[in-house]
């Protein structure tokens, strides 16, 4: 199993270390909901080293990115970074991505850990442009500094104006004496703040600084578990559960990052154009459950007249909200916010309703 | 970790308080640490005759769905009030204040086959 460069780190904070996509990662400290409810009202930290990162530059490197991914590379500018995924050419998600526009021709994608072996074959596979690809994963560390706090600490140790870092914005430069962190305003949380990639050798001095930094602020160390409440709280899709090879963007929601300009051509663009158009038979929606229980991954979501219409594909006990939430496919039909829906929880039916995105909403 | 001396334990991590005819259940301090933050008990068994080993209820943690076992046959004759509110009382006490149901014992025999705290130490730290 490999580690990432922080785990003497998690192992002195006596972290419950779990397996996640053949790393040993921590999935909490001081529990889930204390982390949860740590970065939504002051400031937390994660090691999110397992993400891959791969460089993309050359000639070729836009018209490349253009044809696998679905959102419009061609309006980014250097600074600035674009959720995205790659279609699969069967209608399905292979990932889905943040893709930076480094500098002048040079890229960086940013993909889930379960998925690097996977998305690095794809890519390769479709390189017909010539461009210089490297995978950096095991080079790099990232850690996501969020919360309300998160920029004012990160502030602490760099020059960089953070707050002129918009959202989906970076700037590249010196973070606690450590070179060439770049510093994303983006996060899995919906709670502000900054995720920092740097190369290995600096990890460890940058969370070192970072929680010295927190220190007056409460800043915590936060796990999986709440890493993963928290982006369901603003139902962010999960790779795996929520998105896979077999849902379409459209059917995701992701329809914002579908973008069918006439100058880009991308993998699966007509069938999804021409699924644009007839329309999707089944949507992802938010669930908030109005009997008590909590949704879970594979429970069936039924109609008042005990019919199957769609599955949960996430689903936990909202620390925000203390009650169960979660996301799932219906039938285009129960799709409306507001739809009085059922979870099939053992045996039982328990009353829901479908609601908009964020679930959570502050 | 906490392994109270005077209680019995089973295997799937839960004890038994014994009380002339009747008893407390619970689950135990490691259980509770392993499950995480408690977010959901839901138990429907009340005034039902139970055979040993099954199922009374269900614990939710953040992550997690786990059937709770009965450790002795016997009638479930109370389910602790404040857990709907407070099934955090799991984790902070789960020997005391955290306790799941009580029943009445239909066999006082059975409770030969379940483990003693050196037993259940064992059991732990095999």
């Amino acid at each position: 199993m490999k580690t990432t460069q922080l785990i003497s780190f998690h192992e002195k904070l006596r972290a419950k270390l779990v397996e996640f996509a053949g790393y040993k990662m921590p999935l909490e400290y001081t529990g889930v909901n204390d982390e949860h409810l740590t970065v939504r009202k002051k400031v937390g930290v994660f090691d999110v080293s397992h993400m891959g990162e791969f460089w993309v530059s050359g000639e070729g490197a836009l018209d490349f990115l253009q044809k696998i991914t679905t959102n419009d590379v061609s309006r980014l500018v250097p600074g600035k970074a674009q959720y995205s995924c790659m279609p699969n050419g069967l209608g399905g998600i292979v990932d889905d991505l943040i893709v930076y526009h480094y500098e002048d021709k040079k890229y960086l994608l940013v993909v889930n850990a379960a998925n690097i072996e996977k998305d690095w074959k794809w890519i390769n596979r479709h390189n017909t442009f010539n461009a210089v690809i490297e995978n950096a994963s095991d080079k790099m560390s990232m850690v996501a500094v969020q919360g309300p706090e998160a920029k004012n600490v990160v502030q602490k140790l760099t020059k960089i104006n953070l707050a002129a870092v918009k959202s989906f914005s970076f700037e590249t430069g010196k973070v606690a004496g450590v070179d060439h962190v770049i510093i994303s305003a983006t996060g899995y949380t919906g709670a502000g703040g900054v995720e920092l990639y740097c190369y290995n050798d600096g990890a460890e001095a940058l969370w070192a600084a970072i929680f010295e930094a927190g220190a007056d602020k409460g800043i915590k160390p936060i796990g999986l578990a709440a890493r993963d409440t928290l982006r369901l709280e603003m139902g962010y899709c999960l790779y795996g559960n929520d998105i896979d090879d077999t849902t379409s963007p459209l059917e995701a929601g992701l329809g914002w990052i579908t973008k069918f300009t006439e100058h880009k051509n991308f993998i699966d663009k007509e069938f999804l154009e021409r699924q644009k158009e007839q329309g999707v038979q089944r949507k992802l929606v938010g669930i908030e459950m109005i009997e008590r229980g909590i949704p879970r991954h594979h429970y069936s979501i039924l109609n008042q007249q005990d019919k199957v219409i769609g599955q949960v594909t996430s689903g936990t006990m909202s620390p925000s909200m203390n009650k169960g939430i979660g996301m799932g496919y219906v039938k285009t039909t129960y799709a409306a916010p507001g739809t009085e829906i059922y979870i099939g929880i053992r045996n039982k039916k328990v009353k829901a309703a479908v609601v908009t995105f964020p679930i959570y909403k502050d | 970790m906490k392994i109270p001396a005077n209680l019995k334990y089973t295997k799937d991590h839960e004890w038994i308080r014994v009380d002339g005819e009747e008893a407390l259940i619970g689950i135990t301090d490691y259980a509770q640490g392993e499950l995480g933050d408690i977010v959901f008990i839901e138990i429907e068994t009340e005034g039902e005759d139970l055979e040993k080993g099954e199922v009374f209820g269900t614990i939710e943690a953040v992550k997690t769905v786990s059937d709770l076992f009965m450790p002795v046959t016997g009638k479930v004759i109370e389910i602790n009030p404040e857990l709907e509110d407070a099934p955090d009382l799991v984790n902070k006490d789960p020997f005391g204040k955290g306790w799941l149901i009580k029943i009445n014992i239909v066999d006082a025999g059975e409770l030969d086959d379940l483990l003693d705290a050196d037993s259940y130490n064992k059991l732990l730290e095999s």
